[in-house]
This record gives structure tokens, sequence and C-alpha cells, in this order.
């Protein structure tokens, strides 16, 4: 082992973290970019399923919370993009793997949101899904990576909470409400379980990214945790998690859950989910439609370089 | 023998990278980078929070409040575009802060005094 791998050993055992500056083998640089860019293109794109929540949400207190959280999912995809950059890619560059279909995203947005309880139901299940996968990520090991995951987590939990509290008024409301509530969580559980990826024991990126410490815990460990917490506070809302098998297991002191159905996760991560095209599509024209004010602003300043102090 | 390493990275950096440094042909969208600081509040010193893309300082303000301040965690902004930051070199890391490593008298707890000595 060359001597600058074994200082970049040393530091991850020793829990120094890695920064932008410092060396580190081609592939620990090449597994976060994908990481990184991935988890900044799954904020982007996650913006879209709510997105279309905003002009027809119930009451104008909500559609204020609803464009808040929306616009920190911008945030969010910012610090990681910016996060992202140090390692040596362009946003250029990143932007473009998403639009050409190389980059993934998280495959939960390419589920349509049919009612207003998907609002809901996502604050509640996708964000939660995702917070105890950030939560874990504060603690990864490439620095920049690591402070980005800090501050978004710090934002997150407004938007579980707000989620939650949809869910809970519905819960409390007519039948119809109550039957809209249900049914979102019907729709949005298994998908939700499906955000942790596959099985230890077939994810081919867990166990180097375990052994660098980008990731701390493994798919199918924070997939319990999330289990373990959703089925104590389904119990508040009043409503059913859509699964036979969830079951107390006094034993091991977790909840025992069904399978997933991993034809279905494979066919929406290869493309082939109910919304893939329209996200990809949204996002395309999104930044084609934008291109002339990127070229304007940039003229702009350019202008105003040529000719300082005037005025 | 180290001659492979041709990644040097000013702060958070890629050099390159940084903004208008380097003129591509085809990216004149391509918006420079710049670092935001952020005071929190009256009395503290900025402090480094992260980049952004801007074509100019007041845009990189701006995206700043937005990206960087939508809970009020700030009352001022400093932004200086990316490529003006120059950095220590983590390999030299060790000689650079030599100089310090020795001098522990330095520090007050370096000076052992009786108890009725309190507050100094």
């Amino acid at each position: 082992m060359h001597d600058l791998e074994k200082i970049f050993q040393q530091k991850i055992e020793t829990e120094v973290k890695i920064e932008p500056k410092d060396w580190m083998p081609d592939a620990y640089r090449k597994t976060n970019i994908r990481q990184v860019s991935q988890h900044a293109h799954s904020e982007i794109v996650g913006m879209l399923p709510e997105g279309a929540w905003i002009s027809r949400a119930p009451s104008l207190k909500r559609k204020s919370i609803l464009i808040a959280k929306v616009q920190d999912e911008a945030g969010h995809g910012l610090y990681l993009y910016s996060a992202c950059e140090t390692l040596g890619i362009t946003r250029e560059e990143t932007i473009n793997d998403l639009h050409s279909g190389k980059a993934k995203y998280s495959s939960i947005f390419n589920y349509p949101t049919l009612t207003w309880a998907d609002i809901g139901a996502i604050g509640w299940l996708v964000d939660g899904a995702a917070i105890m996968n950030q939560v874990m990520l504060t603690r990864t090991s490439y620095g920049p990576y690591a402070r980005a995951m800090v501050r978004i987590c710090k934002e997150e939990s407004f938007h579980q909470r707000q989620g939650f509290e949809i869910l809970l008024v519905l819960s409390k409301g007519t039948n119809e409400q109550k039957a809209m509530c249900q049914d979102a969580i019907n729709r949005w559980w298994w998908p939700s379980l499906m955000m942790f990826g596959p099985h230890d024991s077939e994810s081919t990126n867990s166990e180097q990214s375990m052994k660098w410490k980008i990731k701390r815990k493994t798919n199918d460990e924070l997939r319990q945790n999330f289990v373990d917490m959703c089925a104590e506070q389904v119990k508040v809302l009043g409503m059913k998690i859509p699964d036979d098998k969830l079951k107390w297991n006094e034993e091991k002191m977790h909840y025992d859950f069904g399978e997933i159905n991993w034809d279905e996760f494979w066919n929406v991560v290869k493309g082939n989910g109910p919304c893939n095209k329209e996200r990809l599509d949204a996002r395309r024209k999104a930044w084609d439609g934008g291109e002339w004010v990127r070229e304007a602003a940039a003229a702009f300043s350019e202008k105003r370089k040529s000719k300082p102090q005037a005025a | 023998m180290k001659n492979y390493l041709k990644k040097f990275y000013y702060g958070d950096i890629p050099e390159d990278k940084a903004g208008g440094n380097i003129v591509s042909s085809e990216s004149k969208s391509d918006w420079p980078l710049w670092e935001v600081f952020i005071r929190s509040k009256q009395g503290l010193d900025h402090k480094h929070v992260g980049s952004l893309h801007a074509a100019d300082a007041q845009m990189a303000i701006e995206n700043a409040r937005d990206a960087y301040t939508r809970r009020m965690e700030g009352v001022s902004i400093w932004v200086v575009e990316s490529k003006y930051i120059h950095a220590s070199n983590p390999e030299e890391a060790g000689e650079l802060f030599e100089p310090a490593v020795d001098k522990i008298y330095r520090h007050p707890t370096f000076y052992d005094l009786p108890d009725e000595v309190n507050q100094m």
C-alpha cells in the first residue's frame, strides 16, 4: 500500500475528516461524487411532487408552509451540489449527468402525489426515511458532505413534523378525510421502505462505503430503525401500516415486517416508474428555459466589469 | 515518486474549476463560484458557511441570503470569488505548524501556582 493511502486510511480510522485538498483514493472520490450528487439530485427532483400541490393547498397557512418546505429542498440541493463540486466535478457536469439519465436520484420521487394527504405522507414517511439516512451522514468521513448534512438535518425536522401534522388533522376529520389519510399511507409505505436501498447482501456499494465511513449504518439497519419508529407513530394517527407481517418481536426487540417487492424497486430504478419520464422532462425544461437568464446575467456582469466605476 | 499527484485544490474548491480564471468557449453561462461568510449576530466573526454560483457580487449576496439565511441565521454576509482564496497545503501542515508544537509555555496551564492565587 502506498504511504499516502496509509495516511488516508489512518485518518479514516481515527475519525479525522477528509477535506477537499487532502489526498484520497480515486475510488473514494468517485464514490462520494456519485453519492453526493445523487443526494443533491434527489433534493431538486423532490421539489416536483410537492410543488404540484402548492397551488392546491387547502389553506393559506398550508400553502405558506409548503412553499417554505419546497424552498428548503432547493437549498438542500444547493448545499449538496456545492459539496460535490469540492470533489472536482463542475456543477454543469453534475446536472448534465442528471439530465442524460446517467446519474440517479431517489426513486421515491417517481411516484405521483394524487391527493393532499400525499403531502402529509411524504413529510412523515419520505422525509422521515431521509432523516434516518441523513442523521447518519452527519458523521460521514468527507468533511464538506458532513457539514452540508448538519445544516440539512437542522432544517429537515420541520419537514417531518408538518407532514405528520397534516395527517393528524386528516385522521381526526370526516370519514372521507380519514380514508384519504389511510390511502396515502398505503401508497407511500412500501416506496418509503425502498428508499433505504437493496438488502445488505445485495448492495454492491455498501461494504466499501462502510469501510471508508462514508456510510456508518447499513441499508437494512436503517430500514429496521425506520420501521420501528413508524410502527409506533402510526398508532397516534389511529391508522394502519399496510403490512400483515408487521409484528413486534420481543426476542429481537424490533418489529418484524414483510418483504419489499424488489421487482418494483428495480423497475423504478431502471426508469420505468410511474413518473420517471415526467420528472426528468420537468428538470430539462427548467434548465433549458433558464438558459437565457444565465446568459443574460453573465453578459450583464461582463458589461459592468468592462466599465468599472461608471455611474 | 509522487508525480501522479496532480490534484491540488485551494480551499474547498478545485482550482481549475473555481470560476472565471479559465474561460472555456462554450461555458459562457457558467457563473463563477463564490465563498460565503455569515455573521450570525453583531459582535461575532463572519464564518465560512459554504459556496454558491453567481454572475456577480450582488447576485452572490442575494443568493447567499436565500440559501444560507432562511431562518435568520445572519445579520451580515461576505462573499468572495473562490479563485481569490489561497490556502495552505495540507501536505506541508507538519512543517508549517511545527514552530508552535514545542512551546507549551505559551499556555496558562504550564504554570503551577498555589491554590491561594485564584482567578489568574
